[in-house]
């Protein structure tokens, strides 16, 4: 990452000194700027739009919409789904998360036997994400409010959790490492406390988001892919337990949090 | 996701309901489930092969800590602690300090071991994402403590440059269930960078300490 080296030794002073959380050094006010710049005018609009063009099309062996797809609050009802996922499906036999239940339904409802949602934005899971990011964005405003009423959501909780505290790997890395303390950060990027509310079902709902950075729309599944890249592991499947409990222990930790996604990000 | 899997599974959860299997768990089924999980959950890639997500006794220690809220037993702190220090290895050649200018790249560098680079490849120190080492750079993390002026506030006696070699290459010898990889221990460093990092930090003409 290049660096501006900045002149005055002031300023420096104030970065150096605001390793006290007391206040945002200059750096930080310059982030917090730039990161309203940036949101008027989400390029996530346009995945947004495609996924409703999906939602509706006749897709599939079967010529079938997801108009039928039932994403937890009744088949074809896109709005208040997003912030109640994960959860239970009793259809499946299983708790899901957006992006699985969303490929469950191309293959139940329009006959893609296998639909190919193991590899970022290849195949199917192109469809994933603007799928998931125009469902995400029909909750906007609406308050996390994950279920766990099912045996298998309070499961998913409890395993999410042990998960989240999970070290391994050749730096000993957990998500808890970056994740479970107050105003700490990674180079300039701050960090947020998944284990406390506000921080918790604001970082949850920010996904989907557009990262400036990459040009590139990342649902949930994606972030966390590559936070365990990041933390040297070996590579999470894609819909595997381990993404879902994680899911479900920040969705529950964020309870009552109005939903955000889409966002934009550096 | 294997969708080839889900009316196995659903059929084996129907059994299971109808069974009458305990759906309810105790917190050891919950950590025994949760193990079994991160196993099933992986799979390697590139460089990053599955057996990374096993856990040595440091980290089975203090992520059953981290989970519990409160802190690891002292005795078994101590024990632990004693366990990584015996595994520091100090330079043959009894020199410590290498060269600040190439520490100072290595510090920057957040490169190595993931499954996106390339096997063999030098690895970075990552040191910026955590800590401010020096004062020109102000894009640096607060995971890990300032080493600003690190050498000019502690001087260089062998304690001192025996104890930072330590850290570096073990931080668990110190404090076992620090956020600190273990650079040397897991081989994520060279004996050379890790001299390189040592003159960064303790070299009075380093960036670090001229100031």
């Amino acid at each position: 990452m290049r660096v501006v080296k900045v002149g005055s030794a002031l300023l420096v002073l104030m970065a150096a000194v605001s390793g006290a959380w007391a206040q945002k050094s200059e750096t930080e006010k310059g982030i917090d700027k730039y990161r309203e710049m940036i949101a008027d005018g989400n390029p996530a609009e346009l995945w947004e739009a495609e996924g409703e063009e999906l939602w509706k099309k006749k897709d599939g062996p079967n010529k079938a919409s997801f108009e039928t797809c039932n994403l937890g609050q009744g088949p074809g009802v896109v709005k208040g789904a997003y912030v109640t996922l994960p959860r239970y499906f009793s259809d499946a036999g299983r708790v899901m998360d957006l992006e699985t239940r969303l490929a469950y339904c191309m293959q139940t409802i329009q006959g893609i036997s296998e639909p190919k949602v193991t590899s970022y934005n290849q195949g199917d899971h192109k469809k994933i994400v603007a799928l998931a990011t125009y469902v995400a964005a029909a909750s906007k405003g609406m308050p996390l409010n994950l279920p766990q009423e099912h045996p298998e959501e309070k499961r998913m909780y409890e395993l999410g959790k042990r998960a989240f505290f999970y070290r391994a790997g050749p730096y000993d890395f957990s998500c808890a490492t970056c994740h479970s303390a107050e105003n700490t950060r990674i180079r300039l990027q701050a960090l947020p406390n998944l284990t406390t509310n506000k921080p918790a079902g604001e970082a949850y709902t920010s996904w989907p988001a557009y990262r400036v950075s990459n040009s590139q729309l990342w649902p949930m599944q994606q972030r966390l892919n590559d936070c365990f890249r990041q933390q040297r592991f070996p590579e999470p499947k894609f819909g595997s337990e381990v993404t879902l409990a994680l899911s479900t222990y920040m969705g529950v930790n964020g309870k009552g949090v109005a939903s955000l996604a889409p966002t934009i990000k550096r | 996701m294997d969708m080839k899997k889900l009316p196995a599974l659903a059929l084996f959860i129907g059994l299971a309901l109808i069974g009458g299997c305990a759906m309810n768990y105790t917190a050891a089924d919950f950590d025994r489930l949760g193990k079994d999980m991160m196993k099933a959950s992986f799979q390697t890639r590139g460089q990053a092969h599955i057996d990374r997500i096993n856990q040595d006794e440091v980290n089975a220690a203090c992520s059953a800590a981290d989970l519990s809220g409160k802190p690891i037993d002292a005795a078994l702190q101590r024990r632990l602690e004693a366990a990584e220090l015996a595994k520091v290895v100090y330079p043959a050649d009894g020199k410590f300090l290498g060269d600040w200018r190439k520490g100072e790249v290595e510090a920057q560098s957040g490169r190595g071991a993931t499954w996106s680079d390339k096997a063999g490849e030098p690895n970075g120190g990552n040191c910026y994402n955590c800590h401010q080492i020096s004062k020109a750079e102000i894009s640096y993390g607060t995971l890990g403590p300032s080493l600003y002026q690190y050498g000019k506030l502690r001087g260089d006696s062998e304690a001192v440059v025996k104890y930072t070699w330590a850290k570096i290459f073990n931080a668990k010898a110190f404090n076992l269930c620090t956020n600190m990889p273990r650079f040397g221990h897991e081989k994520m460093l060279t004996e050379a960078q890790m001299k390189d990092l040592m003159a960064l930090l303790l070299d009075p003409e380093s960036p670090v300490n001229k100031n």
